[in-house]
């Protein structure tokens, strides 16, 4: 039981640490250089008064412990009281621990922006007027100098009462938020202590707060989609704001280079996501002609025909490549399977010269082909296909397979006209998912596809991917006022939005068209 | 008539034979073409599963084959007169004085007194560039460390260039033709390195730098420490936050939700989120910890917290199959004994599932470990030389290393990162074949 409350605790105690933590530095943002410094800073504090509040909740928990047992000998031992001494004890640690964690978080997250509007007050009056973005500006930098980064000279001597100001409040937060977490945390364990009476049910509160963790974790998926939603969107949002959505949907040219000057020749940046598009579908469709074929009939191969030996070891031989790291594909597609396909294209191309066959004399292959990433990305997704569909095909019933050897039909005519049908819908909806899955993928492409939006459907020619560009416009820095960097979101929604119907339709093809056989 | 009718009836019946044998001749045909198909469909169920694992075998040999040399390293050993005059030190300098001290051009007036034939500025040059930049800061970490070796001369093994490596690996020794070489020094270097490799001064051992260091820009210094490091940081904030939410989250889809419109949205949001790429994570990661909440870029913390994201759905969805496979009599007579639902859970249930769970969350770690993409959004893929000491200092992983280095076009680096993937493919392996031993060992069959 014991074991069960610390991790309870415990749990609270990371989730909400980590509210902390990312609040810390909500209002500067602007100076990643401080931002590492505050935060460094602020976790040094943070974390020793979490370790205070975490060790004051154990005290509690013996607290309650003992006091249980006081309250238990005068009306004859524990089996008297309303619930188990550890509950008692839970709830004591849990009446400390919650109101101070909540006192902790609200003040982490509201302390920044008090001080913040605080401090604006006593900004100098022509600071005042300043835009907001201006304004956030020169706050950051009030910021840095009572940091120490920067001096009061280049700011500007008439800010020095707002550095003050902001020198002063902090030092107060500081010392006030481990005071006042303290005491909150005493009078929680007081409250909890005037509830341990043996009529009252201990139990009963324990598991309401345990119930509401349960939920509030499972939550998260819930929030996980919207965080992503939102952010995709928003920044979406703000490109369109920028480029047309038509212009975005159904231009056909890609070169997402934005002029630094207005002078600046041939880099009005045109953000047509077509070249994508069809870059993308030509590697997955090489993929899909792959691993579809292999997986499958590895699939009927291991669970129609071969023996319990063969498949205990070919099956999990198969599922290596499963566990590659994508990474390592993109090394292997990048500097084995390319350049190989290149030296053989080049010899077809010789051959092609010196035969005088005319469409090989003219073959070009790039050093970066659609083929090498759509090849390997199809390895990789080999055994996906193959346990979906290994699934799917052991799910149809031995009275089918019987009937049809009752009537004579060999293995391979049971398997093509009556297990196959009957596991199609499972096989279609399996392919969809790997198609999702090849669509989505993005080392295979950012290390062997090429960054030119050529719009070909011709596997030997570089194309690029959604997933490549997104990778190639946010590495690095970026700022996210410019069209560059929000056009990735943009592509991210669209990513998102795509995998998101594949998956739809995949689960309701098969739910649809599946034969009940019960 | 009688007869007229008997040879009738003999040529109908010969008719009706001669059919049958026609049909009988025909089945055999069609007998013999059925069970040709039936072999062609063995045999192609046969080619995928050679060619399944003809890959496998091939992505292995390939990379180990381009990897194995980057395990050990070249090493010239050579004697060093640690002159007190030249270098202005004596034994009793202040470590301050040795840092200021020119061990730079010490270090080259040491060689070109080995080799007073070289006198050309090129090839002066060509000679320094035979071992690693950071050869004077070797030796002065040498003086700093025991001042007593000025004076005296000391044989020391020196780290070789990665070229000078390269080529001693691959081509030194052999017989091959100018064209299949695999060099990049020029034929006096050569000169030069097979001159020591002949006199027994050029050894090889195993290469601890890549065990030792963190990146660098000089192949022959650049290790996976740093990386290594990062990787265990970054799964370990993965961990302590993924385990319990989805163990919790688990407990509660299977146990305590209500069969209600919220329960099936969180169950639809889970199926989804399992299915959805992994870059758009780290969108999510770069939208809200980084741009929102003003996390710091490239550490491990919002690597932890991005990854824990993209690992939930697979660890929620192993251990909700590891609860489903307790047999409700366990529960039963749990509450029959007058237990509440929550010790129920806790105690009996809970126990029984968790090899189930620890499988999927070491599985859930595994894919963790080898994700590459949702952290190239965040920033970690900045060139970091330290090792990171905590979860908010800047990190790579590495995947991410591997992934940086296959960009470099020295050959070394190739080897390095084929390397680097070794590693990485023996982490992933380890991890899960303990998952599989995990679930062979402790989970039972009801």
């Amino acid at each position: 039981m014991f074991r069960l409350e610390f991790r309870l605790e415990f749990r609270l105690e990371v989730w909400i640490g980590i509210a902390c933590f990312s609040n810390v530095d909500i209002q500067s943002a602007a100076s990643e250089y401080s931002v590492v410094g505050k935060l460094s800073k602020g976790k040094m504090n943070l974390s020793t008064l979490l370790l205070i509040i975490l060790a004051g909740s154990a005290v509690a928990y013996f607290l309650g412990y003992t006091r249980s047992q006081q309250i238990a000998k005068p009306i004859g031992g524990v089996r008297n009281l309303a619930a188990l001494p550890t509950y008692y004890a839970s709830m004591m640690s849990l009446w400390a621990l919650i109101p101070a964690l909540i006192v902790l978080f609200l003040w982490s997250v509201l302390d920044g922006s008090i001080i913040t509007s605080l401090v604006k007050s006593s900004l100098p009056a022509e600071a005042k007027q300043l835009s907001d973005e201006n304004l956030g500006l020169v706050m950051s930098q009030v910021y840095n100098v009572s940091q120490g980064i920067g001096s009061l000279d280049t700011l500007g001597q008439e800010y020095g009462p707002a550095v003050s100001r902001l020198n002063s409040l902090s030092s107060i937060s500081a010392k006030a938020m481990p005071v006042l977490t303290i005491l909150v945390l005493i009078l929680g364990a007081i409250l909890g202590l005037r509830a341990v009476k043996p009529t009252n049910n201990a139990r009963y509160a324990v598991e309401k707060v345990f119930n509401i963790t349960l939920f509030v974790c499972s939550s998260i998926a819930i929030f996980t989609t919207f965080g992503i939603v939102f952010s995709v969107l928003f920044e979406s949002l703000n490109f369109f704001q920028k480029v047309p959505f038509f212009d975005f949907l159904f231009g056909t040219h890609w070169s997402p280079q934005i002029a630094i000057r207005a002078d600046q020749a041939g880099a009005s940046g045109s953000f047509g996501v077509i070249p994508l598009i069809v870059g993308t579908l030509l590697i997955s469709f090489i993929a899909l002609l792959i691993a579809v074929p292999v997986g499958l009939m590895s699939a009927i191969y291991l669970s129609e025909y071969a023996s319990a030996r063969v498949r205990g070891i070919v099956k999990p031989a198969l599922e290596v490549l499963a566990g590659v790291p994508t990474v390592v594909y993109g090394f292997f597609a990048a500097l084995t399977v390319a350049p190989a396909i290149r030296r053989y294209g080049d010899q077809l191309r010789d051959w092609g010269a010196e035969n005088d066959i005319g469409f090989l004399a003219n073959l070009a292959v790039s050093s970066e082909s659609a083929l090498a990433a759509g090849l390997v990305m199809g390895v990789m997704i080999i055994p996906f296909v193959s346990s979906l569909s290994d699934d799917v095909i052991n799910a149809v019933p031995q009275s089918l397979r019987d009937g049809s050897y009752g009537l004579g039909a060999t293995q391979s005519e049971t398997i093509k006209k009556v297990i196959f049908p009957a596991a199609l819908p499972g096989v279609v909806g399996g392919v969809l998912l790997a198609a999702s899955r090849a669509i989505g993928e993005t080392m295979i492409v950012v290390m062997a596809a090429g960054l030119a939006a050529n719009l070909t459907v011709n596997p030997l020619d570089a194309v690029t991917t959604v997933t490549v560009q997104i990778v190639t416009l946010l590495v690095g820095d970026q700022e996210f006022d410019s069209a560059k960097t929000l056009a990735a979101f943009a592509l991210g929604l669209f990513l998102f939005v795509i995998t998101l119907a594949l998956n739809v339709i995949a689960l309701k093809v098969v739910k649809k068209y599946r034969e009940q056989y019960d | 008539m009688t007869n007229q009718s008997k040879t009738d009836n003999k040529s109908s019946l010969d008719a009706v034979f001669q059919d049958r044998a026609i049909l009988a001749e025909k089945r055999a045909a069609a007998l013999k073409k059925r069970n040709r198909a039936e072999k062609r469909f063995q045999w192609a169920g046969r080619i995928s599963i050679a060619f399944g694992i003809a890959c496998v075998l091939f992505l292995f040999t390939d990379i180990i084959s381009k990897g194995v040399g980057a395990f050990t390293q070249t090493y010239v050993e050579m004697e060093i007169t640690f002159d007190q005059e030249r270098l202005g030190l004596t034994p009793q300098s202040s470590e301050k004085e040795i840092k200021a001290a020119s061990f730079g051009s010490f270090f080259k007036r040491q060689l070109r007194e080995k080799y007073p034939e070289i006198t050309g500025r090129k090839e002066k040059r060509e000679l320094y560039a035979l071992f690693t930049s950071d050869m004077p800061l070797i030796l002065r970490d040498m003086v700093i460390a025991d001042p007593s070796i000025l004076g005296t001369t000391q044989s020391i093994s020196m780290i070789a260039d990665d070229d000078f490596d390269t080529y001693y690996k691959h081509s030194y020794g052999r017989d091959l033709a100018e064209e299949d070489k695999i060099t990049r020094l020029s034929e006096m270097q050569e000169g030069i390195v097979d001159s020591l490799a002949k006199s027994g001064a050029v050894t090889k051992k195993f290469n601890t730098i890549l065990f030792s260091n963190s990146d660098s820009r000089e192949p022959e210094l650049a290790g996976i420490k740093g990386a290594i490091v990062g990787s265990i940081l970054t799964l370990l904030v993965t961990l302590v936050l993924s385990f319990p939410i989805a163990v919790a989250t688990a407990i509660y889809l299977e146990e305590f939700a209500p069969k209600n419109k919220i329960t099936d949205f969180i169950e639809v949001n889970i199926n989804n989120l399992a299915a959805v790429p992994s870059v758009i994570f780290g969108l999510l990661g770069l939208a809200i910890f980084i741009n929102f909440f003003g996390l710091p870029r490239s550490v491990p913390l919002v690597g932890g917290f991005v990854l824990t994201l993209m690992t939930l759905p697979t660890i929620i969805i192993s251990s909700r199959a590891a609860i489903k496979a307790v047999p409700p009599s366990i529960r039963e007579a749990a509450l029959g004994m007058g237990a509440s639902k929550m010790q129920t859970v806790l105690h009996h249930v809970l126990p029984l599932a968790m090899p189930g769970m620890l499988t999927g969350t070491i599985i859930g770690m595994a894919q963790a470990l080898g994700e590459t993409a949702p952290l190239l959004m965040i920033g970690m893929v900045a060139f970091i030389v330290d090792t990171p000491a905590g979860i908010t200092d800047p990190a790579t992983v590495l995947p991410v290393q591997i992934f940086l280095w296959s960009d470099s076009p020295e050959r070394a680096f190739v080897e390095k990162t084929s390397a680097a993937i070794m590693v990485l493919l023996t982490f992933l392996i380890c991890m899960n074949s303990f998952a599989v031993w995990l679930r062979k060992r402790l989970e039972r069959r009801w």
